[in-house]
């Protein structure tokens, strides 16, 4: 099928503006449910216990680690399109950008996951 | 390479000219976001991070973070910058993909609702919170903050 004109320009730059607005998305909707959940400490210690308990279940655990893993793609990510607006060098780069961003979080999740998912997973 | 000379579009899909407003917006997205950037890094280092990590976390914990204005200012401030930034966000989704103005109003007026009520029930938690209520199980509670207190 004959695709029609579009400016749409693909590759990384495309895919990551899908990626931020994904990731900003996901994390505007638990910011929501984070302030109800830790309102509830002002229903009772007993009701916000219970329902911090389920945080800690390898299941959240996991979602834990995706919300991290989303909150740095989003937060460097905005950090780069800082750097495209204000330096022509950045705009220049602004492909190995990208790169860079899934990099920092490659690095950032490495030192993060041992740490988290011993607490998950070990208890300790 | 420099950056391509931009005209400004001759309209939006929301059929409004483009005002001052959208300039403030594409300032503030970029100016909460750098510092939303240190509030919630800190917060997920804090919380995640260090002690037990997430397996810390009770009202004890938060009792104690609470006792200290330092961590009451820096949620109340991380509360309002990223429930705005968020929901700013979440604005300009509806511009690009609300295809109908009255979609777009009712989707608008429920975000801003969402959004007002969130800040206000996240601030009063803040400014309310009762680190010792009355009747608790001792058990659950930060016991050296509430006998310090002296509510222990
Ligand atoms: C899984 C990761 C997270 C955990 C375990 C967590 C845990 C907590 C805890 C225990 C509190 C109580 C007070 C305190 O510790 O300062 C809290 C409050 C808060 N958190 Fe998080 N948090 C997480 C992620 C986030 C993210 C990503 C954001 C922002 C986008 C955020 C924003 C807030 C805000 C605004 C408050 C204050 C709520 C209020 O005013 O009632 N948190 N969080």
């Amino acid at each position: 099928m004959q695709s029609a004109p579009t400016l749409y320009r693909g590759r990384e730059g495309m895919w990551m503006w899908v990626v931020h607005r994904a990731t900003g998305v996901a994390i505007f909707f638990f910011l929501v449910v984070h302030v109800i959940d830790t309102a509830l400490v002002r229903v009772s210690p007993e009701a916000y216990n219970e329902v911090i308990a389920s945080y800690k279940t390898p299941i959240f655990g996991l979602v834990e680690a995706g919300l991290v893993a989303a909150i740095i793609l989003h937060a460097f990510n905005g950090l780069r399109i800082i750097a495209i607006d204000t330096w022509p060098w950045a705009l220049k780069h602004q492909r190995a950008l990208v790169w860079v961003v899934w990099g920092i979080m490659i690095v950032l999740m490495a030192g993060f996951l041992p740490r988290h998912l011993s607490h998950v997973f070990g208890g300790a | 390479m420099q950056a391509p000379e931009l005209k400004a579009p001759a309209f939006v899909r929301s059929g409004r000219s483009r005002t001052q407003v959208e300039r403030w917006s594409w300032i503030f997205m970029r100016a909460s976001g750098v510092i939303l950037i240190v509030l919630i890094f800190t917060h997920l280092f804090i919380n995640l991070l260090t002690g037990d990590g997430v397996n810390q976390i009770d009202f004890a914990f938060v009792a104690g973070k609470w006792a200290s204005p330092l961590w009451k200012v820096w949620d109340l401030t991380m509360l309002v910058l990223a429930m705005i930034h968020g929901g700013n966000g979440m604005r300009l989704l509806i511009n690009d993909y609300a295809r109908t103005t009255w979609l777009r109003k009712t989707l608008k007026v429920a975000l801003a609702t969402s959004v007002t009520l969130i800040i206000v029930l996240g601030s009063l938690v803040i400014f309310t919170f009762d680190p010792c209520p009355e009747g608790t199980d001792p058990a659950l509670l930060n016991i050296e903050l509430c006998e310090d207190l002296g509510r222990l």
